[in-house]
C-alpha cells in the first residue's frame, strides 16, 4: 500500500541523491561558517545561562 | 566594540532602551514534573529489579500471567524511558527554557494539560502492558489508542515550548534550546512514522510495515528515540546546568554549534547498526556502520565541551553533589557513545549482539547518563524553587557513591557474562561440532552474573530512595515559590529580520520556525536515503515462492506470542554464521518475513533463537515445555506458562484480523475472512487430537494449541521447496557419520548397564526428558519397540548419540563433552538391554520413517 504511494511520486529515486547533496552541502556551509564566526558574539551567547548583575550587559 | 555589534545595536534597538517588564516563572509545573520523575523513577527501577530477579528465580511473582517476565520487561523499559527520563526532560526544559527566554511559559493551561496528559499515558502503559496489549515493537509497545494520546500530548508540549520561544525577551536562542527543539520535532516524526498501524480492535493493531521494512523502520525509530529522547534533551540540560552549577560559561560555544548540527545530521542515519548480519540489505547495514563511526566525533565533542567547562574548577566538583553527578553522567555519555560505534563494527557486533553486552551498554547510558543528569538537575532545582538549601549534602554524597557502585555492579557482570556466553555460542570442538550444543548450558553459566546484576540494581535503588528522602525533606524545610518574579526589557521588534552584517547562523538561530524546519530537513534526509530504496527496489527483498501467509490458527498463535512478549527473550533471526547455522538451522532470508506484521526478530537471546523451531520438536514437547520448562530443560530460567494450557483462545476477531492483513497486502483469497473461523477450528482439532494421543490433557480451543501451531510453522515454509531442502541437507550431513564406532559391541556387565542407566537418567544429559525414564518415548521415539530410525547396531547408536540430530531437536552429546566414548558405550548398551521391555503406553512408532531392526544381526 505505502509502496504504491511512494512509487506514484514522480522521480522519487532522485530524493536520495538530493538528500545526500543537501547533507554534504550543509556540512561544508557549517564548517565555513563556524571558522569565520565572531568571537565576541559567541562569548555573549555562551554567557546566557549565567546570572548577570542587574542592568548589566543586555543579551541582544 | 566591533563594527558588527555597533551596527547591530543601531538596527535592532531604539536609541533609548525600553523599560524592563516584570514577569514570573512558573515553578509549580517544574515541581510537579519533578515529583512525577521521582515517583515513576522508583517504579521503573523496582520493575527492573523484579525482572532482574526473575532471571535468577524464574517463577518469582509468576503466579499470574500479568506479572510474567515477557510482559514486565517492556513495562520496565517504558517506565524508565518515558516516565522517568520523560518527566525529567520536562523538568529540565520547563525550568531552563523560561530562564533562557526571560519569560513565563506560554500557557499555564497547556502546561497543566501537558502534565496530566503525560501522566495519563504512563498510567495507561502501566495498566495495558501487563494485560498483554502490546505491539511488540521495542520502546513503541503501547497500542494505538495510547499512541494517539501520546501524539496529542506531545503536540501540546511542542506548542507550549514554541509559544514560549516566540514570546522570549532574549534575542539569541541559547544552544540548549536548539537541542530541545530538535527533541520535539524528531520525536514527533519518529513516533508518527513508526506507529503507522491498522487497528483490529481497540486493543489490537498490526504494523503497517512487514518484515525487513518493519525492522528498518522500528530500528530507525528505536535508535533515534535513544538519540532524541535520551540524548538531545539531556545534552540541552547539560549545556544549561553545567554552566549553572559551575558558574562559568560553556567551554566553547563554537563547539556546541558543531556538536548540535553534526549530531542531528548524523544520528538519524545510524539506525541500521541494530540490524547487522540480519536479512537487511548489505548496503543499508554498511551505511549504518559508517555513520555510527562518524558519530564519535560530535558525541565526544559534546562530552569534551561539558567536561572542559570545569577546567580549573575541578576542586568545586569535590564539594558539590550536583557537579559529581554531572561529571559522572557526562563521562558515561562519552563511554557509551564510544561503545556504540564499536558495537556497530561488524566484527565486534558479531560478538556483542543478542547478548548481555547490549544490556550493560544501555544501562551505562540509562543509569549513569540519564540518571546522573536527572539527579544532578533535581538536586540543583529543588532547593532553589523551595528557597532553601539542600536538606543533606552528606546524604546526596551517599546517593552518589552508592549509585556509582551500583552501576559498576550492574555493568561489569553483564559485560563479563555477555562475552562468556557469546564465545560459548561460537566455540567448536576439534571435530567440528559445537562445544556447547545445548543452549541452556550457556545460560546456566550466567546465573551468578544475573544475581550480581540484581545486587547492582538494588544498590542503585537504595541511592534513589535516599534522594527521595533528601528532596522531600528539602521541600519540607522550605516553601515553594510558585511564581518567581524577574525583570527584563522586551524585545523591540518581534518580527526580527536579520541584517546583512550578521553571520548566517546567528540570524537563523533567532528565527525559531526556520530553525525548526532546517532541523526537520536534517533528520528526514537519513530516513529517506535508507528507507526509500529498501521499500521500492524489489531486489532488496527477494521473494521466495514457498513462503505463504499464516493460517488463521497460526496467526492467532502469533498474537499470543506477541501478547506474552516472547520476543523479549527469543530472537527470530539466524545470522549467517557457521555457529548459528549449526545450532539453529539455515540462516534467515529477507523473503521469509514478507507477511510478518509486525516483524519479531527480537534483539536479545536470553533463550535460543526460534526462527527454525518449526518441526524441530513434536507438539508434545512444546506442551510440556510451556507447562513447566524444567520438565524438558532442567536448569532453564524460562518461566512456566500454565495458563496457556487452561485458558481458552478468543478467536472471535479472527475474521477482522484476516481483513486487516488483507488491507496490508497479505494475499489471502477474496472472502477468506468468512471461512477463517472454520479453518482455525479444524487445525486446532488436529493438533489437540495429536496431543491427546500422547496422553496430554488439552482442549482444541486452548491457547497452547494456537501457540504450538505458530511455533511449528516458524521457518518451515522454505523447506517445502524440495530443491532447497535437498541442498541444505547435503550441506549439513557429516561425511563420516556412523563409521567411527564399527568395532563396539553391547556391554553386558551389570555395572556397565547400571552406569548406562545413570547416564540416561542424569539431568546433565536429559535423555529421559524426551525418551522417558522407561524408554517408552514421549517426544523422541520409543527405544524398546524394535523400530529404529537411524540403524540399531552399536556403532550407529553411539554415533547418533554423539552427533545428535540438531535440526530434529536432539543435541549432540559426544565428543568428550558431556559424554566420553566409554560412557557412550555404556548408555548405548543400556538402551539395547531394554529392548522388548514393553513400557506402559509407549509412543507410537512413526513407520513412515522407522523400520524394524534387530541389533543381534
Amino acid at each position: 500500500m505505502y509502496k504504491e504511494v511512494l512509487q506514484s511520486i514522480e522521480g522519487v529515486e532522485i530524493f536520495s541523491a538530493v538528500s545526500m547533496l543537501i547533507f554534504l552541502g550543509f556540512f561544508v556551509a557549517m564548517t565555513a561558517w563556524f571558522l569565520r564566526a565572531d568571537k565576541e558574539q559567541l562569548k555573549e551567547a555562551a554567557a546566557l545561562p549565567l546570572d548577570r548583575p542587574k542592568g548589566g550587559a543586555d543579551h541582544d | 566594540m566591533t563594527q558588527h555589534s555597533a551596527e547591530e545595536s543601531a538596527s535592532s534597538r531604539p536609541l533609548t532602551a525600553p523599560p524592563a517588564e516584570t514577569f514570573s516563572y512558573d515553578n509549580r509545573i517544574v515541581r510537579d514534573f519533578a515529583v512525577a520523575t521521582i515517583v515513576f523513577g522508583i517504579v521503573g527501577f523496582l520493575v527492573g529489579l523484579i525482572v532482574a530477579l526473575k532471571l535468577v528465580m524464574p517463577d518469582f511473582l509468576n503466579f499470574i500471567p500479568q506479572l510474567s517476565y515477557g510482559r514486565l520487561r517492556p513495562l520496565h523499559t517504558n517506565a524508565v524511558i518515558f516516565a522517568f527520563a520523560g518527566n525529567a526532560i520536562f523538568v529540565g526544559i520547563y525550568y531552563s527554557l523560561q530562564r533562557l527566554c526571560k519569560t513565563r511559559l506560554f500557557s499555564d493551561t497547556l502546561s497543566r494539560i501537558h502534565f496530566w496528559g503525560w501522566q495519563l499515558v504512563i498510567v495507561l502503559a502501566v495498566i495495558s502492558l501487563p494485560l498483554g496489549f502490546t505491539t511488540s515493537k521495542e520502546y513503541a509497545e503501547l497500542e494505538w489508542p495510547i499512541d494517539v494520546l501520546i501524539t496529542i500530548v506531545w503536540v501540546i508540549f511542542g506548542a507550549n515550548m514554541l509559544g514560549t520561544i516566540y514570546r522570549r525577551r532574549v534575542r539569541h536562542m541559547y544552544v540548549a534550546i536548539w537541542f530541545y527543539l530538535a527533541t520535539f520535532i524528531t520525536v514527533a516524526v519518529l513516533h508518527v512514522v513508526n506507529s503507522f498501524e491498522v487497528p483490529v480492535s481497540l486493543f489490537k493493531s498490526y504494523s503497517f510495515y512487514a518484515g525487513v521494512q518493519d525492522a528498518l523502520v522500528q530500528w530507525w525509530y528505536a535508535h533515534n528515540a535513544v538519540a532524541f529522547f535520551l540524548t538531545t534533551p539531556f545534552l540541552g540540560i547539560m549545556y544549561y546546568f553545567i554552566p549553572k552549577a559551575a558558574n562559568r560559561p560553556i567551554f566553547s560555544y563554537r563547539l556546541s554549534i558543531i556538536h548540535f548540527w553534526a549530531l542531528v545530521f548524523i544520528y538519524i542515519w545510524a539506525g541500521p547498526h541494530h540490524l547487522l548480519y540480519t536479512a537487511l540489505p548489505g548496503w543499508v547495514q554498511s551505511l549504518g556502520t559508517v555513520f555510527s563511526i562518524m558519530l564519535i566525533a560530535p558525541s565526544w565533542g559534546g562530552m569534551v565541551n561539558g567536561l572542559f567547562t570545569l577546567r580549573g574548577a575541578w576542586d568545586t566538583v569535590r564539594e558539590s553533589p550536583v557537579l559529581k553527578f554531572l561529571v559522572v553522567g557526562v563521562t558515561a555519555y562519552g563511554m557509551a557513545t564510544f561503545e556504540g560505534p564499536m558495537m556497530s563494527l561488524k566484527n565486534y557486533n558479531a560478538i556483542s549482539h543478542y547478548t548481555d553486552i547490549v544490556i550493560a551498554h544501555v544501562h551505562l547510558g540509562a543509569l549513569a547518563w540519564n540518571g546522573g543528569l536527572t539527579f544532578a538537575m533535581l538536586y540543583f532545582i529543588i532547593p532553589r524553587i523551595y528557597r532553601t538549601e539542600l536538606y543533606s549534602t552528606k546524604l546526596a554524597n551517599f546517593h552518589f557513591w552508592v549509585a556509582t557502585l551500583g552501576i559498576l555492579f550492574y555493568v561489569l557482570p553483564m559485560y563479563w557474562g555477555g562475552f562468556v556466553q557469546s564465545l560459548m555460542w561460537k566455540e567448536f570442538t576439534e571435530e567440528g561440532l559445537l562445544r556447547y550444543p545445548n543452549f541452556l548450558e550457556t545460560v546456566t553459566q550466567l546465573v551468578p552474573m544475573y544475581a550480581l546484576r540484581a545486587v547492582g540494581g538494588g544498590l542503585f535503588i537504595i541511592g534513589a530512595v535516599a534522594a527521595v528522602y533528601n528532596l522531600y525533606q528539602t521541600g519540607r524545610q522550605g516553601s515553594l515559590l510558585a511564581d518567581e518574579a524577574d525583570q527584563a526589557p522586551p524585545l523591540v521588534d518581534s518580527r526580527y529580520s536579520p541584517t546583512k552584517s550578521e553571520g548566517v547562523h546567528r540570524s537563523l538561530e533567532r528565527l525559531p520556525t526556520v530553525f525548526a524546519v532546517l532541523t526537520l530537513i536534517a533528520i528526514l534526509i537519513g530516513g529517506i536515503v535508507e528507507y526509500l530504496p529498501t521499500a521500492l527496489v524489489e531486489s532488496n527483498v527477494p521473494t521466495i515462492a514457498a513462503v505463504k501467509p499464516y493460517k488463521p490458527l497460526e496467526l492467532a498463535g502469533r498474537d499470543l506470542y506477541i501478547r506474552e512478549g516472547c520476543n523479549n527473550c527469543h530472537s527470530q533471526m539466524i545470522r549467517p554464521f557457521r555457529s548459528e547455522v549449526e545450532r539453529y538451522g539455515d540462516y534467515s532470508k529477507a523473503g521469509e518475513f514478507v507477511y510478518d506484521h509486525p516483524f519479531l526478530w527480537g534483539s536479545k537471546r536470553t533463550g535460543p533463537d526460534l526462527h527454525r523451531i518449526g518441526g524441530k520438536y513434536p507438539d508434545s514437547w512444546h506442551y510440556l515445555h510451556m507447562q513447566d520448562p524444567l520438565a524438558t530443560s532442567p536448569g532453564s530460567i524460562m518461566p512456566s506458562y500454565p495458563w496457556m494450557i487452561t485458558d481458552h483462545l478468543d478467536y472471535s476477531d479472527i475474521g477482522a484480523k484476516i481483513e486487516a492483513m488483507q488491507t496490508l497486502g497479505v494475499p489471502y483469497e477474496e472472502g477468506y475472512a468468512a471461512r477463517a473461523r472454520s479453518d482455525l477450528e479444524e487445525q486446532a482439532r488436529q493438533i489437540a487430537a495429536g496431543l491427546n494421543k500422547d496422553g496430554l490433557t488439552v482442549t482444541a480451543d486452548a491457547e497452547i494449541v494456537a501457540l504450538i501451531a505458530y511455533l511449528q510453522r516458524l521457518g518451515t515454509d522454505i523447506r517445502t521447496d524440495a530443491e532447497y531442502t535437498k541442498a541444505f541437507d547435503r550441506m549439513m550431513t557429516k561425511a563420516d557419520q556412523g563409521t567411527e564406532f564399527g568395532n563396539y559391541w553391547p556391554l553386558t556387565e551389570a555395572a556397565d548397564l547400571a552406569a548406562g542407566q545413570a547416564i540416561f537418567a542424569s539431568p546433565r544429559n536429559l535423555c529421559y526428558t524426551c525418551h522417558r525414564l522407561d524408554l517408552g518415548g514421549q517426544v523422541g521415539p520409543d527405544l524398546t519397540d524394535g523400530n529404529w530410525l537411524h540403524g540399531c547396531d552399536m556403532g550407529s547408536i553411539m554415533s547418533n548419540i554423539k552427533r545428535g540430530f540438531q535440526h530434529k531437536g536432539m543435541l549432540p552429546y559426544g565428543s568428550g563433552k558431556p559424554l566420553a566414548v566409554e560412557e557412550l558405550h555404556q548408555v548405548a548398551s543400556y538402551i539395547l538391554s531394554k529392548a522388548g521391555s514393553n513400557p506402559a503406553s509407549p509412543k507410537e512408532p512413526d513407520l513412515s520413517r522407522a523400520s524394524p531392526c534387530d541389533p543381534q544381526l
